[in-house]
């Protein structure tokens, strides 16, 4: 049976009014919905019309507000937080990673057969504060101009407080990887893969590929360990943190053993690589990321959400790009010349997004 | 695989769709037209056959040569051992392009003049056409389809649905919108529908119903290096049971979870490349609402209406990309038409929701069943665009035109029983769904009943709550407390901020509010004026493929109160003007009125002016935001329009090419201030309003059929007792006589009126002599200050009586009088002048023994002005806009007009689709479109426009019934010529009587009643209709004899038999009588294929 909710009745409810205040002095005005009090970060958007149970869990938007320009959000409401064998399975982490959210029509009541409870009864829980009535083409525009900002919601009644939380500042890695070494799936080969921020259904796709999965802290020096091959995960922020995570790998290159990095894992598989990286203006996040296989005539639609990117033109001799961004020429992903290192800087696992590139985890486990 | 292009290819045959029919539409013009840009753009030589004369794609300049000939493989063939082509396009013409090329392909037409089909391989074609072949494919990559059993009889076809399980769906294979399609309950059922799918189709599928399911589309890109994307999807609003073509549909779908789109997308993509194709391809699931199972129903191998609906929808050119991949591109190679810096390799990501509408015309035919279900009955639809779906789908709900006013605050209708309305869906469905929240219904009650998803209905259920909010509000005037002045708050800014949010139009609002005290006009004003001083406005927003995330210059804009800021900055030049475009296809209402758009928009621009197109049909080019310099999709109602002005400050307004909507505008936007170009508004009023109409006439000393305009029954004896039955009746201000009826007798007459009544209070209603047996003509012509610059007379081959949307007509004229021309001429010089034209007009006339009436006048393009224009060779249009602008063309030189060729426009009729409907011809309309050929005899340019539109030259035997003794009488030669050629006559009684007393051999049939009950003397004689489901007849002619709606039964039901059973049918004897001459003169292997040019 379909479930359907009507929790909250709009009109029978009192629209509290909001504002976003940007740090250059925009503001939008809007009413709260999800958790009443105020939030800040860095806003970003995504161009993404399906898949907010998974954008908002995905810890790469750790410390940012996020911004859906598609219009209508929360239509098929939130699906039960159950896990299999510690994987979630609807979500890409156990808790919602956005420190905010900016939509323009917010559907009250939902409805779909797997929905457990509205986004906005499950962003109370979560503490994570929204806004709804913003016109989110003009945020975009804003913020794809000027790049990405620092921004508060703030409810009615209150103040926006100053200074505004800066996630470029902290190391947003540590916040969200994981603070032990947890095992998963059984098999006879080994992958380690380590945590800058996984989303699960990276781990999902390596576990349903019959491998033995060692996931370990974004700091933890896994050189100690057997494995057959090594994933670096995707992860927030800015890859200048994780230098004791680029030590790491520079250390298992020496192996030879097969590598493979998605998201952050591609910037830290770079700088291992001896390349540099920089802040895109408004990073790349949507659904929609057209990559070109360097090279080839195969191209592919890809899911994106990463503020910074590999410089291509910096990498060493050895190594050489696999994936070139079709709209603004970025670097998409690298590989190197002779050992099985590769890398992909959107994101082969989708969820949310098209799921052209899942044969990534399938040419990694070949190499094992 | 090597890049780039076959340098092989420098000629190439594009197909067209032929004339537009219900399942096959403007939509093709679209993409048959985009598609040769792109081949233009390669220096590729571009021969299109299309007769639909009224099309874009028909113009000059589109192609390099045009061939105004029947889509059949006969004739197509013709043309490519004439014009030796290197390459073929199949995917652009619809299902009639795409059957054609199949033929073409089995008769090893293109191996033998070696040539490439460009794009999907014909196997793929034919893959994805064949049933059986199709399920066969995609079992092998293990993708499910609806189980289903190919049937070659009634017998196998009653076996499999027991097998199956009742509830079954039938479908006709290789039939277009579902043609002969519908479910079975039971055996019963079946064998009714099976007997009719089987006329269409030797093969027919009998499948597991999945009632209640999701519909949900893809619409893929594939190039020959394999990289495939999908350019938008889109969800059904109606659950499955209803045809695609019937259903409200939004883009992208709103229900689905991020797991499910990307399930089914990757499905698309598997499917796509198993398949094969090259270009653009159109996927369709049945989605289970309660897990994620699926069921795939079908795969459209080339471009569709859905595919036109989502180029419109995301601003993503398919048609011309698919153009361009079938030629040998790579996605990679070719650039987003919208940014033009980013490749065409991308997804679209929408910021907004498209509702897509379709409009039936029910009413328009007798006896036709109202009921939407599997197959298609609409004739064209809208596409509204919102922030919002409440938003989107109250615009969508405007823009159908056919009365409402968005979702509530409409006129009340009545519905018998709400719950068997909700379960068995008629065209008023939306209407229902209203109405039943109104009275109480919950939305988990209509999601019971109607399968649609709560999600859609909670939406529809936030307007109706808005609504009476608004009426909760509205009564501190209806109690008294408070007065209406210029200046009073009548409504919080919150409340009306909502309900513009939510697409009320000002008109709703007063409405809600005041309770009909003010008339419309003034509601609307009052809350326009209020939210004004509010600050309430729209703003308008672009549609640019990638949600803002880069930069784009782009021009194609919408309008929505779900946002705060203009993406647009107005330069306030004034150098730009508006050309108001003609909304939903409807029947009188059609493609000749986008050309007219076009070319208006080209010729202002050409003249150095920015031109502006309000439309919001997505099955028109003048949507294409390549036609022009700025194109706003949105309603067409004077809110909007007034919105749009507001903000463009153009130099003027041009009303007078997209037909009667833009043309019932025109006296609202001079009262604002608007400057309407050409012609004032208060002359086009001056012919609109028939009164003033009269009276101008009669000072002019021109002649008209007696007519009054009445409002009770005694004034309507007293004025049919002196002009005498028939009388024609009808309401002012219809462009296609809605509702408009001949009336034989006082009981017709009375029944007839209360229907009548009812269309408009404003406007009483009309009745008028009817004068039979006169001809009819028509006047296209521009005239600049009242002087008459260019002109077209045309003839129709009917007499008066046949809707002029419906006739035949002949251009030039070729059996008129010379003193009628000349009188004409004279009298439309006269009216030019009284009714100051500047501009388009079309005047209508009837002519008998050189007594000419005027009929009616419209200030502004009509129906027939791409036809004429494109036979004459002189654009009548880009004349007109160039008066329009003020810029004195001067007239074309007298010897243009005289012509050594003759154009016939034919009409296309749909009564296949409409189940029940009376396939007769009267002063109604009921044609869905047309097409015009060009013959060097009057016999050649009409064989070729009537095979056209789908008849065949009969073989052998053909049926006639000729209706009274006058038409008996006249079809008595042509007859005669049938005999002489070979061919077996059967009549009915009546007519084997009147044939045989003039010594004309034939063979009696029985009437369905009679055969009925055979009496001693018939026993042993066949039985019409028998003879007909045995497909022994090739040819109806069954002349009905009076327009009467009383007479049905015998004759109804042959004509219906044989429209059901695909089996060509004429009902009139002017009509018949030419045809058959026609082909008894010319055979058809006689017939010059000539391009437009050569003539």
């Amino acid at each position: 049976m379909t479930k359907f909710a009507a929790e909250l009745n709009f009109f029978e409810m009192d629209k509290k009014a909001a504002t976003l205040y940007l740090e250059n002095g925009t503001e939008f005005k809007g009413y709260v919905f999800g958790y009443d009090a105020p939030a800040d970060g860095e806003v970003v958007f995504s161009t993404a019309m399906v898949g907010y149970p998974e954008s908002l869990t995905d810890p790469s938007y750790s410390g940012q507000i996020l911004c859906v320009t598609y219009p209508l959000v929360g239509n098929y409401g939130v699906p039960e937080k159950t896990s299999e064998n510690g994987i979630s399975k609807y979500f890409e982490s156990e808790h919602i990673h956005v420190r905010g959210l900016v939509i323009s029509d917010y559907s009250f009541n939902y409805s779909h057969w797997n929905a457990a409870e509205s986004l906005d009864r499950w962003l109370k829980e979560e503490k994570i504060p929204g806004i709804y009535g913003i016109d989110t083409r003009e945020l975009t525009k804003i913020l794809r101009d000027n790049g990405s900002m620092l921004g508060t919601i703030v409810p009615e009644g209150e103040k926006p407080r100053f200074p505004l939380y800066d996630p470029n500042a902290e190391n947003q890695v540590a916040l969200v990887s994981c603070k032990e070494v947890i095992r998963y799936g059984h098999g006879n080969k080994k992958v380690v893969l380590v945590d800058c921020g996984v989303k699960h259904n990276i781990l999902r796709c390596l576990v349903k590929r019959d491998v033995e999965l060692i996931r370990v802290p974004w700091d933890y020096d896994f050189n100690t360990m057997e494995y057959d091959g090594l994933f670096i995960s995707n992860g927030p922020g800015n890859p200048e943190f994780c230098n004791i995570t680029v030590e790491h790998i520079r250390e298992a290159m020496k192996k030879d053993k097969p590598i493979f990095g998605i998201c952050m894992g591609n910037q830290l598989l770079s700088k291992a690589a001896g390349a540099s990286t920089f802040k895109l203006k408004y990073g790349h996040r949507s659904h929609n990321q057209p990559v070109r296989m360097a090279g080839t005539d195969r191209c592919f639609i890809t899911s994106q959400n990463h503020g910074f990117a590999v410089d291509g033109s910096s990498l060493g001799k050895d190594w050489e790009p696999l994936f070139v961004n079709m709209n603004d020429g970025t670097n998409e992903g690298i590989r190197h010349k002779d050992k099985p290192f590769f890398s992909a800087q959107f994101h082969p696992e989708a969820s949310s997004g098209p799921t052209d590139t899942e044969f990534l985890f399938d040419e990694f486990i070949s190499l094992l | 695989m090597e890049s780039g292009i076959d340098k092989n290819i420098k000629k190439v045959v594009v197909l067209g769709s032929g004339a537009l029919k219900i399942g096959e539409a403007g939509e093709f013009d679209y993409s048959g037209s985009q598609a040769l840009k792109a081949l233009r753009e390669e220096g590729i030589e571009t021969i299109l056959i299309n007769p639909n004369i009224a099309t874009v794609q028909t113009s000059e300049g589109i192609a390099d040569k045009i061939y105004f000939l029947p889509v059949t493989p006969f004739f197509v063939e013709k043309v490519i051992a004439r014009e030796k082509p290197q390459g073929i396009l199949l995917a652009f013409g619809g299902q009639t392009a795409l059957n054609c090329g199949v033929k073409l392909y089995k008769a090893g037409i293109f191996e033998k003049y070696g040539l490439k089909v460009l794009g999907t391989p014909v196997q793929a074609i034919i893959d994805t056409e064949d049933r059986e072949l199709f399920v066969e494919r995609l079992d092998q990559i293990g993708v499910k389809t609806i189980k289903s059993i190919a049937t070659e009889n009634i017998e196998s076809a009653v076996k499999a649905a027991e097998e199956l399980g009742y509830p079954v769906i039938l479908r006709a294979a290789y039939a277009l919108g579902g043609l002969g399609s519908g479910f079975c309950d039971n055996r019963e059922e079946l064998l009714e529908l099976a007997e009719k799918a089987f006329s269409f189709s030797p093969q027919v599928l009998v499948e597991k119903s999945l009632k209640g399911w999701k519909e949900i589309e893809y619409e893929v890109v594939r190039d020959r290096f394999d990289n495939c994307i999908t350019v938008c999807n889109m969800e059904n609003f109606d659950p499955l049971g209803i045809h695609t073509g019937e259903s409200i549909v939004v883009a992208p779908s709103q229900t689905l979870t991020n797991e499910e789109y990307h399930m089914l997308r990757e499905l698309a993509i598997k499917i796509v490349r198993h398949i094969g194709i090259v270009g653009e391809c159109n996927v369709q699931y049945a989605f289970d609402p309660s897990s994620t199972d699926y069921r795939v129903i079908e795969v459209n191998a080339r471009l569709s209406r859905s595919s036109a609906l989502a180029s419109k929808a995301t601003g993503y050119p398919l048609a011309f990309v698919a153009a361009k991949l079938g030629l040998g591109y790579g996605l990679f190679e070719l650039k987003n038409s919208v940014t033009k810096t980013t490749p065409a390799f991308f997804e679209p990501a929408l910021d907004y929701i498209v509702c897509k509408i379709p409009r039936w015309d029910l009413s328009k035919f007798h006896g036709v069943s109202r009921k939407i279900g599997s197959s298609m009955k609409s004739v064209g639809e809208v596409m509204a665009i919102g922030r919002s779906f409440e938003e989107a789908i109250q615009k969508g709900l405007r823009m159908i035109g056919q009365g409402a006013h968005g979702f509530v605050a409409n006129k009340e209708f009545t519905v018998p029983d709400i719950e068997e309305a909700l379960k068995e869906p008629m065209d008023n469905r939306i209407f229902v769904i209203s109405k039943a929240m109104n009275a109480g219904y919950t939305v988990d009650r209509i999601h019971e009943l109607t399968k649609i998803d709560k999600w859609f209905l909670d939406k529809l259920e936030n307007i109706v709550k808005t609504g009476k909010r608004l009426m909760e509000e509205g009564r501190q005037f209806s109690d008294g407390t408070k007065e209406i002045t210029n200046s009073s708050d009548i409504c919080s800014r919150e409340l009306l901020l909502e309900a513009k949010k939510q697409g009320f139009s000002d008109f709703q609002i007063g409405r809600l509010l005041f309770d009909d005290r003010f008339d419309m006009d003034d509601a609307s004003a009052i809350v326009r004026r209020y939210r004004k001083t509010l600050g309430i406005v729209p703003c308008v927003k672009q549609i640019d493929t990638l949600a803002a995330e880069f930069p784009a210059q782009t021009n194609y804009l919408y309008l929505t109160y779900n946002g705060d800021f203009n993406d647009v900055r107005y330069a306030g030049d004034r150098r730009s003007v508006i050309v108001l475009g003609s909304g939903a296809y409807r029947i009188g209402s059609s493609v000749e009125f986008d050309w007219c758009s076009v070319n208006a928009l080209q010729t202002i621009r050409n003249l150095g002016w920015r031109g502006v197109m309000i439309n919001y049909n997505p099955e028109t080019v003048s949507t294409d935001y390549d036609m022009c310099d700025r194109l706003y999709f949105d309603e067409l109602t004077f809110e909007r329009v007034m919105d749009i002005y507001e903000l463009e400050n153009p130099h003027g307004v041009v009303v007078s090419v997209g037909g009667q909507i833009p043309n019932n505008l025109a006296l609202k936007l001079d009262k604002s201030g608007v400057p309407i170009l050409g012609t004032s508004a208060e002359d086009i009023d001056r012919a609109e309003d028939r009164n003033k109409f009269s009276s101008i006439v009669d000072e002019l000393g021109i002649d008209q059929p007696k007519w009054k305009e009445l409002t009770t029954f005694e004034d309507v004896d007293r004025f049919v007792e002196e002009v005498g039955f028939p009388v024609l009746v009808r309401p002012s201000y219809v462009l296609s006589g809605a509702a408009m009826n001949v009336c034989y007798n006082r009981a017709d007459l009375e029944d007839f009126l209360k229907l009548a009544a009812q269309v408009s209070k404003k406007h009483p209603v009309v009745i008028s002599e009817f004068i039979q047996g006169a001809k009819e003509i028509e006047f296209d012509a521009v005239a600049d200050g009242g002087e008459v610059l260019a002109y077209a007379i045309s003839e129709h081959v009917e007499f008066a009586g046949v809707h002029s949307g419906d006739a035949t007509i002949q251009f030039p004229p070729q059996k008129l009088y010379v003193e009628t021309v000349r009188r004409i001429k004279k009298i439309a010089k006269k009216i030019a002048g009284a009714l100051h034209i500047s501009g388009p007009f079309n005047i209508q006339f009837l002519a008998k023994n050189n007594q000419i009436k005027v009929i009616e006048c419209n200030l502004r393009a009509s129906r027939s002005f791409p036809f004429v224009s494109k036979v004459l060779k002189i654009n009548l249009i880009e004349l007109a806009t160039k008066v329009m602008m003020g810029e004195k063309p001067r007239a074309p030189h007298k010897s243009a007009f005289d012509l050594d060729y003759v154009g016939v426009k034919a009409s296309q009729f749909s009564f296949s689709r409409l189940q029940q409907a009376d396939p007769v011809l009267g002063v109604d309309m009921a044609s869905t479109g047309e097409v015009g050929c060009i013959g060097d005899t009057f016999d050649e340019a009409l064989i070729k426009s009537i095979l056209s539109v789908g008849y065949d030259i009969p073989k052998k035997s053909i049926l006639i019934s000729s209706g009274d003794a006058k038409q008996k009488a006249e079809m008595l030669g042509a007859t005669e010529l049938l005999v002489k050629h070979g061919y077996d006559i059967y009549a009915t009684a009546g007519t084997y009587k009147y044939l045989e007393e003039n010594g004309v051999d034939c063979k009696r049939v029985l009437w369905p009643s009679e055969a009925e009950n055979p009496s001693e003397n018939d026993k042993g004689l066949p039985g019409a209709l028998d003879m007909l489901q045995h497909r022994k007849i090739d040819l109806v002619i069954n002349i009905t004899k009076n327009f009467s709606r009383a007479e049905i039964s015998n004759g109804y039901l042959i004509r219906r038999a044989a429209t059901d059973l695909n089996i060509p049918l004429i009902t009139n004897a002017r009509l018949a009588t030419a045809f058959i001459r026609a082909f008894c003169e010319l055979p058809l292997e006689k017939i010059e294929i000539k391009s437009w040019d050569e003539y």
